[in-house]
């Protein structure tokens, strides 16, 4: 059986791939739309973290010989904690001033650690392999499903799930979205509300990382794999709405799908078929598909 | 009064005389450029290591002839953008006195830069650009290509490949002229040799992601899957391939350009297999092993690239024409010269530069090593078939090359 000249098979197999790539560009947008929903700073670093969330589990390996497993805890860690120094020492000065000072300075400071990057390692990347458990794949009939791949769908969707049930459906979570309506009556009930942004930037950061080690076994590990990557999180970000935390997760998935369809019937647009997409929702729903016009 | 008149006088002949000397080779000294991606994707395989052996070259050559030259060496960052390479080169010949660029990766950036040194009448020693219109239609007489090009890469592994036994193809082709190009000139010789091409997919540049034209390549049923991209779009699509086991799945990676750089970023255990054809490899012979140790101790002890070993050949060819003329001004005359002399250096061996510019030497496919097979840190290859000079670049009268009557 065939669908617009595609065996289905072929078609079945694509849109898995596609839901591969949406757990990426998910689990990236999340950790972009809970920065800006929560702290008002568009992250243009944020490719710059996934990178170094790469780098770090290359260097767990090579330096200290901590595997892969390790790797996906020490590395968001290590990353996140540098985002709250960066938070401590520049973004806090920022937050009285328009969005614009954040992007930039956030986008300088990704050229700085890519740059810093590039020159220590070099451009063509790194090898980091599959770890063992995960290696090899399942034979579905209409294609092969590399086990990495699968454990990639299953983990990106798990972290997501809990980070917007942690957001939408907990204490904690509500103490962040109501100091982001209001940080000085949050303040006065006595919640420190400077630290908990802190925190959320470093969590944030942390996403971005995690998503690095994932991609690690994939990809080369190299400086500017998270500069490929942004542009086209962005777009999943405005296109979800600005801030929000469903919409990206959603989103991210859903652009991986159609992502994964235009590769099939006409590959030359691919990596273009996302700004289309993203002018067209702009045109009809400028807050984005799960925004809350303000 | 009169002393001080004559002391002038002096000094003044002193500094004609001195003026007249050198006069023949412009400013004193022989000026060069390295122009090269210092940032971008072809950073590791031309960029700083290609400054590097353009230095080696000034040194060795004044040692090993006692020439009286004076050369320096200059780099820039053409970012992989043919306006920027351009304006580049024009700052240099200009005002700072540049008489011959070399390196220029990138096919695009290579024929803006050639446009401005023929323009100009300076040298431009091509070692990184691909494609080989350099010396066919576009083809000038103040350029030489030296190292490699597409139709080389085309018929070093495309035919070798076909004749092995991988008679069905299937393209993942980079969506610019260097893929498109690349993958034309390999599916003709894929089809003269007896093989078919079943199908291609377009990939646009800057994909990080290959697996769904990889299950297409794997769909397809092809024998052979062949690899119209470079740098970074390699590397991805090979690392993927491996995963999706496309390999052991019993189809074979065809990459149509491959550096060692791209090798040594993959790591063995999934480059292995992988056929391939160049022109130099480090550990070929002694010659060439010795020199790569010495660039290596610069280099952070990185082995050299085919790219790399053509800057510093090219650039001592040139120098002995510089030193046989005694003149760098005039860039058409230098180039003529560089055609007349024969070419010998320890990394390429003997060779000629052709009237339309083509440097000929041998060709060699390659296959990686196992990691059981490899020895040591960069020990890679294992040499499969020699491509003689006489075949391993395209015939003469085939190119159209205006200068060729």
């Amino acid at each position: 059986m065939d669908i617009f000249g595609i065996p289905v098979q072929a078609l079945m197999g694509q849109l898995l791939i596609g839901l591969i790539n949406g757990s990426f560009y998910a689990l990236l947008s999340l950790g972009l739309a809970v920065i800006f929903g929560l702290l008002n700073i568009i992250n243009f670093a944020h490719g710059a973290f996934y990178m170094m969330g790469a780098f770090g589990a290359y260097l767990l390996l090579n330096k200290l010989g901590l595997n892969y497993w390790w790797a996906l805890l020490l590395s968001p860690i290590i990353v996140g904690a540098v985002g709250v120094v960066l938070e401590r020492t520049m973004l806090k000065r920022l937050y009285q001033l328009d969005h614009l000072y954040g992007l930039l300075l956030t986008f300088g400071l990704a050229l700085i650690i890519q740059g810093l990057f590039r020159n220590e390692f070099g451009s063509s990347g790194l090898p980091y392999a599959i770890p063992a458990q995960l290696s090899g794949g399942q034979n579905l009939g209409f294609m092969f499903l590399p086990n990495y791949r699968a454990w990639v769908i299953v983990a990106s969707l798990v972290v997501c799930l809990l980070t917007w049930y942690v957001i939408e459906h907990t204490r904690l979570g509500g103490y962040l979205r109501a100091a982001t309506e209001n940080p000085q009556l949050v303040q006065a009930f006595g919640i420190n509300v400077p630290r908990m942004i802190t925190l959320t930037f470093g969590f944030g950061v942390g996403l971005a990382a995690l998503a690095g080690v994932m991609a690690a076994p994939i990809y080369q590990v190299g400086p500017l794999m998270g500069a490929d990557l942004i542009i086209v999180v962005f777009a999943v970000v405005v296109i979800g709405g600005m801030g929000s935390i469903m919409g990206a997760i959603v989103t991210g998935f859903g652009l991986g799908l159609v992502e994964g369809l235009t590769k099939v019937f006409y590959p030359e647009a691919s990596t273009t078929v996302i700004f289309v997409i993203m002018t067209i929702v702009l045109l009809l729903r400028p807050a984005g598909l799960f925004g809350a016009e303000k | 009064m009169k002393r001080k008149l004559l002391c002038s006088l002096i000094a003044g002949i002193g500094l004609a005389a001195g003026g007249l000397a050198h006069a023949e080779v412009s400013g004193g000294v022989v000026k060069i450029g390295v122009l090269s991606d210092m940032s971008g994707p072809y950073a590791d395989l031309s960029g700083p290591g290609s400054v590097v052996a353009a230095k080696m070259a000034a040194e060795d050559y004044v040692k090993q002839t006692g020439s009286k030259l004076k050369i320096e060496v200059v780099s820039g960052d053409h970012q992989n953008k043919p306006d920027v390479g351009s304006s580049i080169t024009r700052k240099w010949i200009d005002s700072e006195g540049v008489d011959m660029i070399l390196d220029v990766p990138t096919s695009s950036v290579m024929f803006a830069v050639a446009e401005v040194v023929k323009e100009k009448n300076k040298v431009l020693v091509d070692s990184t650009g691909g494609s080989s219109d350099m010396t066919g239609k576009s083809c000038n007489a103040n350029t030489v290509h030296w190292t490699y090009d597409t139709w080389m890469l085309a018929h070093g592994t495309g035919s070798a490949v076909v004749k092995s036994g991988g008679d069905s193809w299937f393209f993942l082709t980079a969506d610019y002229a260097f893929g498109h190009a690349l993958e034309k000139d390999t599916s003709e010789v894929v089809k003269n040799n007896g093989g078919k091409v079943l199908g291609s997919v377009k990939v646009p540049l800057g994909t990080t992601d290959f697996s769904s034209f990889l299950l297409q390549a794997q769909g397809s049923k092809a024998k052979i899957v062949g690899l119209a991209n470079a740098g970074n779009d390699t590397i991805n699509s090979i690392k993927q391939a491996a995963e999706f086991g496309i390999v052991k799945g019993g189809q074979k990676m065809a990459g149509l350009l491959v550096f060692i750089s791209d090798v040594h970023g993959l790591g063995l255990q999934t480059a292995q297999g992988l056929q391939l054809t160049e022109t130099f490899y480090w550990n070929q012979d002694d010659g060439a092993r010795a020199w790569s140790k010495r660039f290596g101790e610069r280099h952070g002890g990185k082995m050299p690239t085919s790219a790399q070993a053509g800057v510093y050949a090219g650039m001592l060819h040139y120098l002995k024409a510089v030193d046989a003329l005694q003149e760098d001004a005039d860039g058409a005359k230098v180039v003529a010269e560089m055609k007349k002399l024969p070419t010998d250096d320890p990394l390429f061996g003997k060779g000629v530069v052709r009237e339309d510019g083509r440097k000929i030497h041998p060709a060699y496919l390659f296959e990686v090593k196992t990691p059981a097979e490899s020895k040591g840190p960069w020990d890679y290859y294992k040499l499969v078939q020699t491509i003689p000079a006489d075949q391993a670049f395209r015939p003469l009268k085939d190119g159209n090359c205006p200068l060729v009557k």
